[in-house]
């Protein structure tokens, strides 16, 4: 479905590894080996490394001392992605563990497209990576199997050692000894073997992340920690709303009284990103930070300093309601007329409120311009996306800004919108091109996050005699992150209408309902009046809270067990019987996690009162890249309070092959909890065209005390590895919903799940938002 | 002029006595191993020790910490080989990572308290930080396997 992936996949590769050849080349420090860029001539391997002729992105060096860096393009957010990573070329290159280091690396065309979301980096990168390291491996047996003198089909490599023939010879002494150049073509890159699943010594087994002792000691290094001499601090003073704000005056007579504080400027910034901003300077953050308090700025007021989540919510109902609009994106021919002769129909609607990111390092950003060229050092997700706005910002090309990488102090998305590097480098701008500090306070971070837009859906179902379902339709609306921030990037729906896919996947689901319809449409509104986000599973992290939802209600208004119900819709034919490479099996795998996950947790065993267990499946992310899910929730409800204790979650996951097994059990506790704390612990509102929860004391995520069990089980495959970042976030709200039906018969259809959803829906009241 | 001590060594420094400690940690003193989260005390990102007891440094004024004993995560164990150190490695906490030196720093005066801590005094006590990529469960498993070495003998501040 996701033009968006195959683009990052295209881009990351340019021709994919068919057209290819691989390239050998002696550096000052040892070799370097990487994939040829198809239209390069080349005279020598050591040429081609001089000339830069190689592929971008995927490609690694081995020293004279046997030490293989791996360079790594993605954002470590706490995914311990280029542990990942490297282990994959690792494996393929028969390296010693020991001897693998990482290189996060900076901004540069060189190294492709740079991003770091979607749940994408394994899936991508994993079939170039084994590429990689296997024409290294390759290379180094012939060439030690050469310094040998032994034929190189007696050869062996293991833990950074050729073998044959009763000797031996290290990877170092080969690197030192011989000449490891070479250029393999497209057709002897095809031959090398990608070894089978069964010889991988390092995929899949445990192993440590190599990010994880330095955030242990405080050595590691977040964009927060930059600095260098002489720089100066500084903080935005926010307009009243995201966007149309302009600066009509500004009073600094009450902070020249600090100490410090240097002065205040309104930024002029030709890319429209931070329209309306001012930036107060001082000679520290806290001086900085008190005199943007007592900085008074008079704005040009927006139209959207009145809007509130009622009426996003309300304008989003309203959109749904109108036919017409929108993009289709599925639209099975025959829908209108099962819903028309159908012997009864389900209709209902589900709302979601607005969700902060709240990654716990404020944005910040360093800025300064050091020799003509920008220096960006911030923490960033989607370096790619957002450089050519910087450029525009600055006013000066592409390739006189660099975005310097950091870890991330959480992305959840966030960063994949590097907004607030543009106010950063024109803050350095506006002073010179000096050194500034951008720093946000907590406050300012929320009013300036690009939320989860609040959502509207309504989902209908068509049944026949027995229940059988003949037909259903699945229309939805939020503020669409794509359109507003990478609108190329959006494919056209059977109505030639573009659409956001990522604020509609999870719609397009995998189960057999007859004939089907998916609208996806954009909410105006909501885009106008704040910036969208893409944030942790993004639609998916909605949509499956409608569409599961409903499946529950369907199957209890036809008195069907709802794993029963879900299995017969599952059933793997047609257009759900998958394809190779990546949905090998297609909904059949899904069955398989709903009843593993539905056995584990003793599915249809009696329960205390008011206690209830609620089951959901998903397919995590995408279509193209299906991670196959299910949870069951079991819940205690009070019926004097509404309150909800979460007592149990079991998690069934199948996600192909396992390159990391504990980062990747790591991904799903915090995905899976995050599920939980948006469905019962945080979310917010808009207010007077801004969110009204802003720090800690009124916006709550959940905390230690509110853990429930964890049973996570992944199931053992060798199938493509797709991805894990957010898929289990996806399938918890929903399975909560239906463990507190199951507990007490009060039907929720809101998130978050607040008491008093519960307390309405046991008397019967009408759902609030 | 204001001096304290941390991590063992005197330190004077020449800052307005109302500056939140943590700025003067990471801005004035380059340690930069203690965060900012949320500047009201609610995440715990900030937490360092002030006389042996658990602080939140960016509500806590310079003033607070004169002539006082502070500790920071670089300081907590001189080749970061505290109980709770390893064990956080042995379990793999940290996702970003961002979190956890105040969450580390936290868990340390809470084994001081409760050497034999129980799961409702980690969730009493440990509530008050924030781990935004949730990585509670293995924060917990790490405040157990660093008791039980504490236990039995392990050095520790």
């Amino acid at each position: 479905m996701s033009k968006f992936a195959k683009y990052a996949e295209s881009a990351e590769t340019s021709t994919g590894v068919s057209r290819r050849g691989f390239l050998i080349g002696a550096v000052s420090t040892g070799f370097t080996l990487a994939f040829l860029r198809p239209d390069a001539l080349i005279s020598s391997a050591e040429a081609a490394v001089a000339e830069g002729a190689f592929e971008p992105s995927v490609w690694y060096d081995i020293d004279r001392d046997g030490i293989v860096t791996v360079n790594i393009i993605r954002a470590e957010m706490g995914q311990h992605v280029g542990t990942s990573l490297a282990r994959i070329v690792a494996d393929e290159l028969e390296a010693d563990w020991n001897s693998v280091r990482l290189s996060y690396v900076d901004s540069n065309p060189k190294w492709g497209y740079m991003v770091t979301g979607g749940s994408w980096s394994v899936w991508q990168s994993f079939p170039y990576l084994s590429q990689a390291g296997a024409a290294g491996r390759i290379a180094l047996i012939e060439e030690g199997a050469r310094l040998l003198g032994v034929p190189k089909t007696a050869c062996i490599a293991r833990n950074s050692v050729v073998s044959g023939g009763g000797k031996s010879i290290t990877y170092a002494e080969i690197i030192r000894k011989g000449n490891l150049a070479r250029i393999y073509t497209a057709e002897e890159l095809k031959a090398m073997p990608v070894k089978p699943a069964a010889d991988r010594r390092l995929i899949g087994l445990p192993t440590k992340a190599m990010d994880i002792p330095g955030k242990t000691t405080g050595a590691a290094r977040y964009g927060i920690d930059a600095e260098v001499p002489g720089m100066v601090y500084a903080r935005p003073k926010l307009p009243p709303t995201r966007y149309g704000c302009t600066v009509l005056s500004i009073d600094d007579s009450a902070a020249r009284s600090v100490p410090g504080y240097i002065k205040s400027v309104a930024l002029d910034d030709p890319s429209g990103t931070v329209p309306g901003w001012v930036i107060v300077y001082a000679d520290s953050f806290t001086a900085a930070n008190q005199a943007t308090d007592k900085v008074r700025v008079t704005w040009k007021n927006s139209d959207v300093t009145t809007v509130s989540e009622r009426e996003l919510l309300a304008h989003g109902a309203g959109l749904i309601d109108t036919p017409k609009i929108g993009a289709l994106v599925v639209d099975d021919p025959g829908v209108d007329h099962v819903f028309a002769t159908a012997k009864s129909k389900l209709e209902r609607n589900y709302t979601t409120n607005t969700v902060l990111h709240f990654q716990l390092e404020p944005v910040n950003v360093l800025a300064f311009e050091k020799d003509g060229v920008w220096e960006i050092h911030t923490g960033n997700q989607w370096q790619s996306l957002i450089l050519p706005t910087l450029a525009k910002a600055l006013a000066v090309p592409e390739e006189k800004v660099v975005l310097r990488t950091y870890l991330l102090g959480g992305g959840f998305g966030r960063r994949l919108n590097g907004d607030y590097s543009v106010p950063g480098a024109l803050a350095a701008k506006a002073f010179g091109g000096k050194p500034v500090k951008l720093m946000f306070t907590r406050p300012d971070d929320a009013r300036f996050d690009s939320p989860r837009s609040c959502s509207v859906q309504r989902v209908r179902m068509a049944f026949g005699d027995g229940g059988k379902v003949l037909g259903m339709e699945h229309h939805a609306t939020a503020g669409w992150p794509t359109q507003v921030m990478a609108p190329s990037f959006m494919p056209k729906g059977k109505n030639g209408e573009p659409f956001d896919p990522f604020s509609i996947s999870g719609a397009d689901h995998w189960y057999n309902v007859g004939a089907h319809r998916v609208r996806a449409i954009s909410h105006d509104l909501a885009n106008k009046t704040f910036r969208p986000g893409w944030l942790r599973a993004v639609g998916p992290g909605w949509t499956n809270w409608a569409l599961e939802s409903f499946i529950d209600e369907a199957a209890h208004l036809n008195g069907i067990d709802p794993v029963t119900f879900r299995l017969a819709l599952l059933d793997g034919h047609g257009k759900n019987a998958g394809s190779a490479p990546n949905a090998v099996g297609g909904a059949i795998r899904q069955a398989a996690v709903l009843k593993r996950a539905a056995e584990k947790a003793g599915w249809g065993t009696p329960l205390p009162p008011d206690t209830g267990i609620g089951i959901a499946t998903s397919f995590g992310q995408e279509r193209d890249m299906p991670t196959w899910c299910a949870c069951v929730a079991r819940v205690k409800v009070n019926r004097a309070d509404g309150r909800v204790k979460l007592e149990k979650l079991t998690v069934v996951i199948d996600a192909g092959t396992i390159v990391h097994p504990d980062g990747a059990l790591a991904q799903t506790e915090g995905a899976a909890l995050w599920g939980a704390s948006m469905a019962l612990h945080e979310g917010t509102t808009f207010a007077n065209g801004q969110v009204k929860d802003t720090n800690l004391n009124t916006y709550t995520p959940l905390r230690m005390r509110d853990v429930p069990e964890l049973d996570i089980e992944f199931i053992a495959s060798t199938e493509v590895p797709v991805g894990l970042g957010e898929p289990a976030t996806t399938v918890v709200g929903p399975a909560i919903g239906n463990a507190i039906y199951a507990a007490v018969g009060a039907r929720v259809r809101h998130l978050p799940i607040r008491p008093k959803h519960i307390l309405d829906a046991l008397v019967g009241k009408p759902l609030g938002g | 002029m204001t001096q304290f001590t941390l991590n063992g060594q005197s330190v004077t420094v020449d800052v307005a006595e109302d500056t939140p400690l943590l700025w003067v940690l990471r801005d004035v003193l380059g340690f930069k191993g203690t965060k900012f989260g949320c500047g009201i005390g609610a995440c715990g990102a900030c937490t360092v020790h002030l006389n042996g007891r658990a602080i939140r440094s960016c509500i806590i004024p310079l003033s607070d910490a004169k002539g006082g004993q502070i500790t920071t995560i670089e300081g907590l164990d001189p080749a970061g080989q505290h109980p709770l150190q390893k064990a956080w490695v042995e379990t793999q906490a940290p996702q970003c990572g961002y979190c956890q030196s105040g969450q580390i720093m936290q868990a340390a005066t809470l084994l001081k308290d409760f050497p034999n801590a129980s799961d409702a005094d980690i969730d009493a006590v440990m509530s008050g930080n924030l781990c935004r990529c949730m990585a509670y469960v293995r924060i917990r498993q790490a405040i157990k396997i660093a008791a039980a070495e504490i236990r039995n003998g392990a050095p520790h501040e």
